[in-house]
Parts: structure tokens; sequence; C-alpha cells
């Protein structure tokens, strides 16, 4: 992820000396001789420019439109869906829900990944390549289909509520993704439950980059494994901790697959993520606001962008904390 | 297998460790893995609870509590969805479309990888900029640009209309992958293979992108996870064109239209998750390493 270093460039000689002769080069002898470059990188101009770079900057332009879905163009109407959009209701209350989604989903699975991970990651455990074959089992399915599958398993009849009852934990049985007090809980619980492997892979690999010698000194010091944990662990842990939060929460704006099958949003919007919010205002409403969604849509990417930003400054901040 | 530091690591009854793999250390392995397999079996329980259902009686679905035996096995089930729901065609959608979408991403990525990790050339800088701004952004942001764009090229409920947009943009770890695997690797490969003569097409296609298979593997595993289990775009782009739909929008459809054939649905997520499920199972070791190897990244 990090920018290329020349070093290896200088290292290896043919695509080296044109590039070091370049700069004596005119640049119409060094296009006639190197024209493959761009040739290479043709379908990525073209595949990225349409589908990643002109999406990202077509938003803004929509979000000023006034464009509803049958209509072949909007008509510019200024910050008007901007304000329409702040006074929605509904789109504070979808906000708000990825928001808490956030908040209660991501260290839900960066936490209990770690704990897992921190098993699995010691000789005591047995098995640790089936175990973690099985946890990570959720990672590779379909979204989509584990929403619909959830509908069955949480409903009032399914095997959940029927466990619950029978170890006295629930009274009588909930249908858990058709309740409006447990719906937003549920496609957290279940998307928790879906992408908790790949978090725990991800810290297995941070794991093995602690040298085992360290561990071997505190033992000699006679630490207990609290204290190793505590005090050799965990401060090695910490800029991937940083890394991995990110990722996961950059993972938890992307919840429409299932959400949109295990409760639609409902029942009366109480499950209602942004995405959500964008597809419905866009795809399938009867008259289609593709203007309205638009700005909605580019509220979410400030959103995005600010945490990504958040990772590359924490990342700096760490880096240089460790150089030092 | 267990030492004496491995004993200390992490044990819940460890103390000072003193004196090889005692009885104690024993007894806590067992603890801990008589606990993960409980905790792991809850964990697949869904998968297994959805098998069975999907060999279950439509009245026995339900109200039968944790019970994971059909009384009887219903293949019928399967039939309907595969028939009469149209599950045939949705197999055939997902198949297609991922193939291609994989191999789309596979060549793209490959080709500017090479270029980015091997050459520099005007504007290097600013490719590798608008790929870092774009890393993380998510797809409900980018869904209504590209229906639009689709849409006027005349691409909307087609395959091909799916594939691009699947597999045209984005993904720019595969990309960044390959030119880190390129970038280390001997120049005088290279040099050879121009003094027999051959163009930088040849050297690309039969030198450089063979030796990147540990690559080319991991991309195709992750990107296929990625396509086979794509919903967002494939619903919003077959929206009236039922007979395009892939098995993740299929399922969708279930609900609606046969709202009430639970165990039809259970055959169904069953055709939909057991494909991905056996690669998954049959390759997990490339899977694992892969995924570690791209975070180490």
């Amino acid at each position: 992820m990090s920018a290329p270093t020349r070093l290896p460039e200088a290292a290896a000689p043919p695509p080296a000396p044109a590039a070091s002769r370049r700069r004596r080069e005119p640049p119409l002898r060094w296009l006639r001789r190197n024209w493959w470059v761009y040739l290479f990188l043709l379908p990525t101009f073209l595949g990225y420019g349409a589908y990643t770079v002109y999406p990202l900057a077509a938003s803004w332009w929509y979000a000023f439109l006034d464009w509803p879905g049958f209509a072949v163009r909007g008509e510019f109407v200024g910050l008007d869906n901007f304000t329409e959009l702040l006074a929605d209701d509904l789109f504070w209350n979808a906000f708000g829900n990825s928001l808490l989604f956030l908040v209660v989903a991501v260290p839900l699975r960066v936490g209990g990944a770690l704990l897992l991970a921190l098993l699995l990651n010691s000789r005591l455990t047995p098995l640790r390549g089936l175990f973690r074959t099985l946890i990570f089992l959720p990672v590779v399915t379909t979204g989509a289909v584990i929403g619909v599958v959830f509908t069955l398993i949480l409903d009032a009849g399914g095997p959940v509520n029927a466990a619950l009852v029978r170890l006295a934990l629930l009274d009588s049985p909930v249908n858990f993704a058709a309740n409006a007090d447990t719906s937003l809980g549920a496609v957290i619980g279940v998307w928790v439950w879906k992408w908790l492997g790949i978090t725990m892979i991800y810290w297995l690999a941070a794991l093995q980059t602690i040298p085992p010698e360290l561990g071997e000194a505190a033992r000699v010091d006679r630490a207990g494994p609290w204290q190793e944990f505590r005090h050799v662990t965990l401060p090695l842990l910490v800029p991937f901790l940083v890394i991995i939060t990110l990722i996961d929460m950059v993972g938890a704006l992307n919840v429409f697959d299932l959400a949109n099958t295990l409760t639609g949003g409902g029942p009366a919007y109480s499950s209602e993520v942004i995405e959500i919010f964008i597809y419905r205002t866009a795809f399938e409403a009867t008259v289609p606001q593709l203007g309205y969604a638009s700005a909605a849509a580019v509220l979410f990417g400030l959103l995005t962008i600010g945490l990504a930003l958040g990772q590359a400054l924490g990342v700096r901040a760490i880096r240089r904390r460790s150089l030092t | 297998m267990s030492t004496v530091q491995d004993a200390g690591r992490l044990s819940i009854s460890a103390g000072p460790v003193s004196g090889g793999p005692g009885r104690r250390s024993r007894r806590a392995r067992l603890l801990v893995g008589i606990g993960l397999g409980l905790f792991c079996l809850v964990w697949v329980y869904p998968f297994l609870w959805v098998l069975s259902a999907s060999f279950k009686e439509q009245g026995e679905i339900f109200g039968n509590g944790l019970s994971l035996l059909p009384e009887t096995l219903v293949w019928d089930n399967y039939v309907r969805a595969w028939e009469q729901v149209g599950f045939s065609t949705y197999f055939a959608n997902s198949v297609l479309i991922t193939v291609a979408t994989v191999a789309l991403i596979v060549v793209r990525s490959a080709l500017a990888g090479y270029v980015l990790g091997r050459c520099s050339f005007p504007g290097k800088k600013l490719v590798i900029g608008i790929f870092l701004v774009t890393f993380f952004l998510p797809e409900g942001y980018t869904i209504i640009p590209i229906t639009q764009l689709t849409d006027s090229l005349g691409l909307l409920n087609t395959h091909a209309g799916v594939v691009l947009g699947l597999g045209a943009g984005g993904h720019v770890a595969a990309t960044l992958l390959y030119a880190g695997y390129f970038r280390s690797l001997p120049g005088e490969l290279e040099e050879s293979a121009r003094v027999d003569g051959a163009g930088p097409i040849t050297i690309f296609f039969r030198v450089m992108l063979p030796l990147a298979w540990p690559v080319t593997a991991t991309v195709i595993i992750l990107q296929f996870l990625t396509a086979w289990n794509a919903y967002l775009l494939p619903l919003v782009f077959t929206l009236s064109q039922p007979e395009l739909r892939t098995l993740a929008v299929g399922m969708t459809s279930f609900v609606g239209e046969y709202s009430t054939d639970y165990t039809g649905l259970a055959a169904a997520a069953v055709i939909s998750l057991l494909p991905v499920m056996l690669v998954f199972i049959s390759m997990q070791r490339h899977f694992v390493d892969s995924i570690a190897g791209a975070v180490k990244q």
C-alpha cells in the first residue's frame, strides 16, 4: 500500500536504463520506444476512469440536480437537495443507524476476533487448523443469502428462539428480525458473526509478527500470561489495532446485502442504514429521486473519506512514534 | 508438540512452568479444546440447520426445536428451487458473471501492476495517488452514476453490463499486489527474453505473467469471492430482467414471490452457498494465506 520505493527499480537493469536514459532522451523518442507502457495501462485507464473516478465526480454533480428517475436529465437546483436532506428525519434516522452500527458492531468484531486469535495462536490449543476453518467459514458465504437464511433462523419458530426459551433466557419467542426493538441488533449480530473470521485472520497475521523470544524473555522474568499479554503483546499490537479497526469500519458501511435481505431496513425504518436509504430513494421508490439519493451518497462518501483520513493519520502517527 | 515455552504461552492455568508438559497443562489443553469445540459447533449451527431444513417437510421446519435430523429426506425441495423457481438459470448466470469478472480483473490488474511495478513513466505518481484516494470508496456511493453510465452504454440488463460494473473499476488491491510482486523479480528475466528478440507484449504474457502465478492465484481467490457474493450491483442492473439474476439476487426474489415455501428457500440457500463453501474448504490453506498476505502488504 505504501508508495513504491525507487531502489529495486534502479537494481533491475532492463527497465531501469530506459528510465534513467529518459532524462537525456527527448520525450517523443522515449514514447516511441515505450508506448507499450501506456498500452498496458489502457484497460485500467478506461475501466477505472469510467467505473470509479467518473462516478466519484458524477455523484457530486447529481447531488445538485432535481432528477426524477423517469426524466432523461436532471435540472440544476443548487443546494436544495442538501437542505431538504438535512431536514429529513428518515435521513437522520438512517445516518444514526449507520453510526450506531459502527459504534457497536466494530468493537464487537475487532475485540471478539482478537480473543479468538489469541486462543488460536497458542500452541496449547488443540485442533487449531480445524477451529480456524470453522470460524472463518461464514466469511466466504454470500451476504444476501445469509440474510434470507437468518430470517428463518431468527424467526419466532426458529432454532434461536427454541434455544433461548429452553435455556429460560426468554419467556416467549420473539421474531428478532421483524421486531422494531431488535431488528438493528439482529443485523449487527449476524454481521459480526459473518465477518469475525476475517478479522481473526488479520489478528493471527499480526500476532505472527511478534518474535517468540519476547515472550520467552518475559517468562524468564517470571511474568504471568496476563502480564505478558499486557506488557509485551498488547503494545506491539497497537499499530495493527488502528489498521484493523479502520478496515472493519469501512466494512461496517458496506452492509447493504445483509441488511436489505434480513430486515429490508424495517420494520418501520428501525434498521434502515444509509445504503438502504440511498437504494430506496434511487431505485425502489415509485418516483425515484436520483439527485436526492446522490446528495445522501455524497454525505455518506464524506463520512468514509473521514474514516480513511483518520486511518492515514493514525498510521502515520504510529510510524513516526515507532521510528523515534 | 508442546514444549516448555509452548505450554506457558497464554495458557489459562499456566503460572510459572517448570519441568515440561505436566498433567496440568494437558488438562488445560483439553478444556480449551472442548470449549472451542462447543463454540464452533454453535458457530456453524446455522449452516447445519439450513442444510437439514432443505430436506424437511413444509410443516416440519419450524416448531421442531433444535433437532437437525429430518424425518424423511424430501428431495422435492431441491427440484422446486432448481426448476420451478429458476435457480438453474441463476446458477448459470452466477458462474458466467463470476468467471468473466475474475478474468477481466486478473488481466487488467496484471498489466497495470507490471507497468507500475517495473517501469517509471510520466504520470505514475498521479495514477498511484488516484488509486489510494479511491481505495475505500463504498459501493453505495458509486451505484447511481454507474447505473446511469451503464444505461447510456446500452448495457443495463445485460450480462456484459454486470461484468463491467463488477470488474472494470475498483479492485486497487489486486493491482498493488501485482505491482509489489513484479517489482521484486530480477531484471535479467526481461533482458534475456529481449536478446531473443521478444517484444514487451510477448515478454509479459510468456515470461512475466506465468511467473506471477502465486499472485494470480491470490487474486483469483479473492475476486471469486467478491464476484460470487456481489449483490447490490447485480440487483440494480437486473431489476427488470429476472432471467439475468444471479444466485444472490435470486434469493431475494424467492422471498418476494414464494414467501411461504420455507423448505424450498432452504434448498435454494444450500444451492447458493455450497459451491463457494466447497471451493473454500478444498483450498482453505491458500485462502487464509492470501488474506493474511494481502493484509501484511
